[in-house]
């Protein structure tokens, strides 16, 4: 075995020098939380690096409801399960369609309505939340999970028709017109030659969808405000209502919230780095 | 692949369904479900708002609130130092993560987690380690010197800043992956030539990935600019706007005055930032769809 060189050497502990700094910074706010969740309250504060004695107490607490911030806790849970979903499912059919309807079939003002979309995708979505709360209010959609979804949706969409529309400018026309000769419907086409074409950038965007939904905080936190209406992060909010919040419990069910988005980014991370970033910032 | 009838023009005023070919009625039934979303939850609540917000008045009393202009100058500290100094570090962490290191590549996984885990509970997580009499970083201070740490979210200018900390702490990976997409398009035979001519690595950066590398750079720029006015959660988490509402930005102080029900004053202060956001909207529209 060749010994490394002196440059060699030096150049391994200069990126060691960048690598070890990053790697706190990004782990610090996490670790911190992953330790309260599995401090005793009364080790929680004491800066120590790891508790002296490690315990799943608090997750007991939480899965079993038994404080006051966490009565509803399996309510919630299931809310932001089934807005995300709702949110994915539909920004998935809205979009796929907005994007065979321009992409495939040139519908006229095609082009518009895709620069219409975009241009919503720019506008900052707080900005969006002001008017959307007034207006849900005007449909009599407040504290109803629909006017979440259908916010969500409105938001979600206008970046799926997007990049879907680029996936699907890149399937070779030829496909459609051999399809047409052999006497196929357009919804034969649809169904039978584009949704399986398109499958690894519907995955994407389906991710996408679920993701925004389950990770937002101010439109739920505008939309809806029932204990039993509400999804996980605006009951982690929540907490912060009272002086003596039990952070040990708020940071445990942070921790329990934050995992599912975390394994689905992991887990799809090969289609949401090919499909999304590539998208989101043409070269 | 559309087949027009060559006919179908000499027949007087055809009802318009036979204009059109069926590949054509699909492509419009197929939009609608969006045109209606955008219609029902964009065009309308924009309309109603700029109709809530058109009297006079508001901007009036907008001009005379001392908050609003706290809360513009703090935007503008956010947008112009912050996303600078944010998109600096990932121009530098995408050199660093595209050196082949088995280690970086590890690395590189966890870096992510900020973007992959949703932003409350580690904002949250973060105001607690911040937290004067009970956080972990005062209380390592108090271990080392026997002495009170400050209370840092209790002076604007530390707390502006810890959000900014925050933001930059949350969506860093994302711009950094894609600085790396960038960088790693350029030829390799560009820097082996360079190498061969001893170029310093000052002098690879300025003539060969600086330039290929600048469009990607300011887009990503301005791009994290739009998106960051809309940032909510950064402050709101962290701060509450606070203390005395001297860290709002214009993203949480429109949610403000929406929750004190003054709902044409919060449209107000958002048909005031337009005149910033339309442009670079603008720009980034013209350079997206090309």
């Amino acid at each position: 075995m060749k010994l490394p060189s002196l440059r060699e050497v030096a150049t391994e502990a200069r990126l060691l020098l960048i690598g070890i700094p990053v790697f706190l910074w990004t782990m610090i706010p996490i670790y911190h939380m992953f330790l309260f969740a599995i401090s005793p309250k009364e080790d929680a504060f004491s800066g120590k690096l790891w508790p002296d004695h490690p315990t799943l107490h608090n997750f007991e607490i939480v899965f079993k409801q038994q404080h006051y911030f966490l009565r509803d806790f399996y309510v919630q849970f299931w809310n932001s399960m089934l807005i995300a979903a709702a949110v994915g499912a539909l920004t998935l059919f809205i979009a796929t369609a907005a994007a065979f309807s321009i992409s495939r079939l040139k519908v006229p003002g095609g082009r518009m309505v895709l620069n219409l979309a975009l241009f919503t995708y720019f506008i900052p979505a707080a900005f969006l939340a002001v008017p959307m709360y007034r207006t849900m209010g005007n449909y009599g959609l407040l504290n109803n999970h629909w006017s979440l979804i259908l916010a969500m949706v409105t938001i979600a969409s206008p970046y799926a028709i997007w990049v879907l529309k680029q996936a699907s400018d890149k399937l070779p026309v030829e496909l459609d017109e051999a399809a047409v000769m052999d006497g196929a419907t357009t919804l034969q086409i649809f169904r039978l030659v584009y949704l399986p074409l398109m499958m690894p950038s519907l995955v994407a965007i389906g991710t996408y969808a679920v993701l925004l939904a389950w990770n937002e905080y101010l439109y739920a936190f505008l939309l809806l405000s029932n204990d039993r209406q509400i999804t996980l992060p605006v009951a982690l909010g929540n907490f912060l209502a009272a002086d003596d919040s039990p952070w040990e419990l708020l940071m445990t069910t942070g921790f329990i919230y934050a995992l599912p988005p975390a394994a689905v980014y992991y887990a799809f991370r090969r289609y949401m780095v090919g499909g999304l970033t590539a998208g989101a910032v043409k070269s | 692949m559309a087949i027009t009838l060559s006919g179908d023009q000499s027949i007087p005023a055809p009802p318009l369904s036979s204009r059109l070919t069926p590949a054509q009625v699909w492509g419009i039934v197929l939009l609608a479900p969006y045109l209606l979303v955008f219609l029902a939850f964009v065009v309308y609540p924009v309309c109603y708002g700029l109709w809530l917000a058109r009297a006079p008045s508001n901007y009036v009393a907008l001009y005379n609130d001392p908050i609003f202009a706290r809360a513009a100058v703090n935007t503008l500290i956010f947008l112009v130092i912050g996303i600078n100094i944010k998109m600096l570090i990932a121009l530098f962490l995408s050199g660093f993560f595209a050196q082949q290191r088995t280690w970086i590549k590890w690395l590189s996984v966890i870096f992510i987690l900020p973007w992959a885990v949703p932003s409350i509970p580690t904002i949250l997580s973060v105001r607690f380690m911040l937290n004067p009499e009970w956080g972990v970083i005062n209380h390592i201070i108090f271990s080392f010197t026997g002495d009170d740490g400050p209370n840092w979210l209790n002076d604007p200018t530390v707390a502006l800043t810890m959000a900014i900390g925050v933001h930059i702490w949350k969506s860093l990976p994302f711009w950094t992956l894609i600085l790396i997409t960038g960088r790693l398009a350029i030829a390799h035979d560009l820097f082996e030539a360079a190498e061969v001519d001893g170029a310093s690595w000052w002098q690879k950066f300025r003539y060969i990935t600086w330039p290929s590398m600048q469009t990607l750079y300011v887009t990503c720029t301005l791009l994290s600019m739009i998106w960051t006015l809309g940032d909510f959660n950064s402050v709101y988490l962290l701060t509450g706007g606070g203390p005395a509402d001297l860290t709002h930005v214009l993203a949480t102080l429109g949610i403000r005055y929406l929750r004190l029900d003054q709902l044409s004053l919060a449209m107000a202060s958002i048909v005031c930032a337009m005149p910033f956001v339309l442009p670079l909207v603008y720009f980034m529209m013209k350079r997206l769809s090309r």
